[in-house]
């Protein structure tokens, strides 16, 4: 359960205020709405790479607000999914485990594991460099998810895919949630992308994030 | 215009047209030119006035002067790479914190940075000087002015401003994505920092590296001001031009003028093999 009470989040010219919303465990959270109307801003706020300037985020009745990102088990896969240049697939996808000084062959383990899930295997000796956008979306998938975080932040992850692959990586995206049970926040300006996915939708407009019923 | 049988008619105007891109051109080419021509110029000037038996003669030779000059190349080629490994030591963090921060004071602190790149070269040696003088530096002038760890410092302090910027350049190019994504990951901003950013650097510290090293090659102002000009103690190779010029010996001037240019050109060969590239060199 993701809880967000009464956030004011300031970014320079751009501020939110009074934003409150409870995302259910094991949701699938779509928010909804415009460019540039916050939606990325409450992301970044529930990741921790935001500061905020009053209000609480509570991830499973733990209070994260005061937590570094590191310490708040949220997977994060940004709109341009950000794959580490000088690391191969396997080393992206053990990452968050190599910094939690997990064992090494529990982490071999767990890259497999979840490269079956993604059908990533034949690309594990890869560099990103090359890599299609499908192929870069899995792996960034995977490193988020290696951790086991309990919420999956997801920012545009089917903007930049072209129409065949976006059937493909909604099904994966389905799969993937009731595979592993995490509760998933996914922004999009897409409705179609909600009406696939979502098992509770949010629209953000003019500042204020409202549940549809 | 006219509609008339279904067709639109232009009426007698001069047709317009964007005129030619020939001047324009031209005229690049030519203030281009020059400039270019008179660098080949002064690189041919030298060659044909070089004579290669003096040159090796004054740098292989048995006379006082020539282990002089041994001892300058050596002591350049020492300088420099001390002062270009401690630059590039220090820009790292000083490029990242520019970088990636916003803080107040930080207009003022990037003109700081700027000062050993605006002022002339003298000025930083007698500056240099003058402090020296002062608490707490006056306890070490005496192992420092007018001996070999000036020379360095002296180097350093110009190279570094160079190299600075380069690293700045090189940090701004890689997205700050990278540690928003390592930090929800685990990282703190210091593994993040080692981890994923150092690796991305490496083309820009070599770039600041070789600038910094090219830099202190060529330092001269400072190192006069500063280190001195004795001969086997702090005479660097732009010092051994200098000396030659006070006892009238153009062949001389000449000879070690080449070297260094012979030594710059290996440095920028060796740097573009490596892969650095012309966007990295402010």
């Amino acid at each position: 359960m993701i809880r967000l009470q009464d956030l004011s989040i300031q970014q320079g010219d751009f501020a939110l205020s009074g934003i409150t919303a409870s995302i259910e465990s094991g949701a699938y959270a779509v928010i909804m709405g415009r460019s540039g109307c916050g939606k990325t801003t409450i992301l970044e706020a529930i990741c921790g790479l935001r500061p905020i300037q009053s209000g609480s985020i509570t991830i499973d009745e733990r209070d994260v607000t005061g937590l570094p990102p590191g310490e708040r088990l949220v997977g994060y896969v940004p709109q341009d999914r950000a794959l580490f240049p000088s690391l191969s697939v396997r080393e992206q996808l053990a990452f968050a485990l190599v910094i939690r000084k997990v064992e090494n062959s529990l982490i071999a383990k767990r890259v497999d594991e979840l490269a079956e899930m993604l059908t990533i295997s034949h690309l594990l000796d890869r560099y990103p460099e090359g890599l299609s956008g499908g192929e870069a979306q899995r792996i960034a998938l995977g490193r988020a998810l290696a951790m086991s975080p309990s919420v999956l932040c997801l920012d545009e992850p089917l903007s930049a895919l072209d129409e065949e692959l976006h059937e493909e990586m909604c099904a994966l995206l389905s799969a993937v949630h009731k595979e592993t049970g995490v509760t998933v926040v996914h922004i999009t300006h897409s409705r179609q992308e909600a009406n696939r996915l979502a098992t509770q939708r949010f629209s953000m407009v003019k500042g204020c994030l409202t549940l549809d019923e | 215009m006219k509609v008339s049988n279904g067709k639109l008619s232009v009426s007698k105007k001069p047709a317009f047209t964007v005129g030619s891109n020939a001047p324009f051109l031209w005229g690049m080419g030519v203030i281009a030119g020059s400039y270019i021509l008179l660098i080949i110029l002064l690189v041919v000037a030298d060659l044909c006035r070089a004579d290669v038996n003096y040159m090796m003669n004054m740098v292989f030779g048995d006379s006082p002067r020539s282990e002089e000059i041994r001892y300058a190349i050596m002591l350049s080629l020492l300088s420099c790479t001390v002062s270009a490994v401690l630059s590039v030591i220090v820009a790292v963090p000083i490029g990242y914190i520019m970088s990636r921060f916003q803080f107040r004071g930080k207009t003022v602190l990037d003109t700081v940075l700027d000062i050993p790149i605006v002022l002339p070269p003298l000025v930083v040696g007698v500056s240099l000087l003058i402090l020296f003088n002062y608490w707490p530096f006056e306890f070490i002038s005496r192992w420092v002015v007018l001996e070999v760890p000036a020379v360095i410092i002296a180097q350093f302090m110009v190279a570094c401003a160079f190299a600075v910027r380069t690293m700045r350049v090189t940090f701004d190019q890689i997205p700050q994505r990278y540690e928003a994504v390592a930090m929800t990951l685990g990282c703190n901003r210091s593994s993040a920092f080692w981890r994923v950013i150092m690796p991305q650097a490496k083309r820009g510290m070599l770039a600041a590296l070789t600038l910094a090293w090219a830099r202190s090659l060529g330092e001269f102002g400072p190192i006069l001001v500063f280190a001195g000009s004795t001969r086997m103690r702090t005479e660097v190779l732009p010092t051994s031009v200098y000396l030659e010029m006070q006892a009238g010996n153009l062949d001389g001037m000449l000879s070690v003028s080449l070297l260094m240019i012979v030594t710059a050109v290996i440095v920028l060969i060796v740097a573009r093999l490596l892969g650095v590239s012309r966007e990295h060199i402010i």
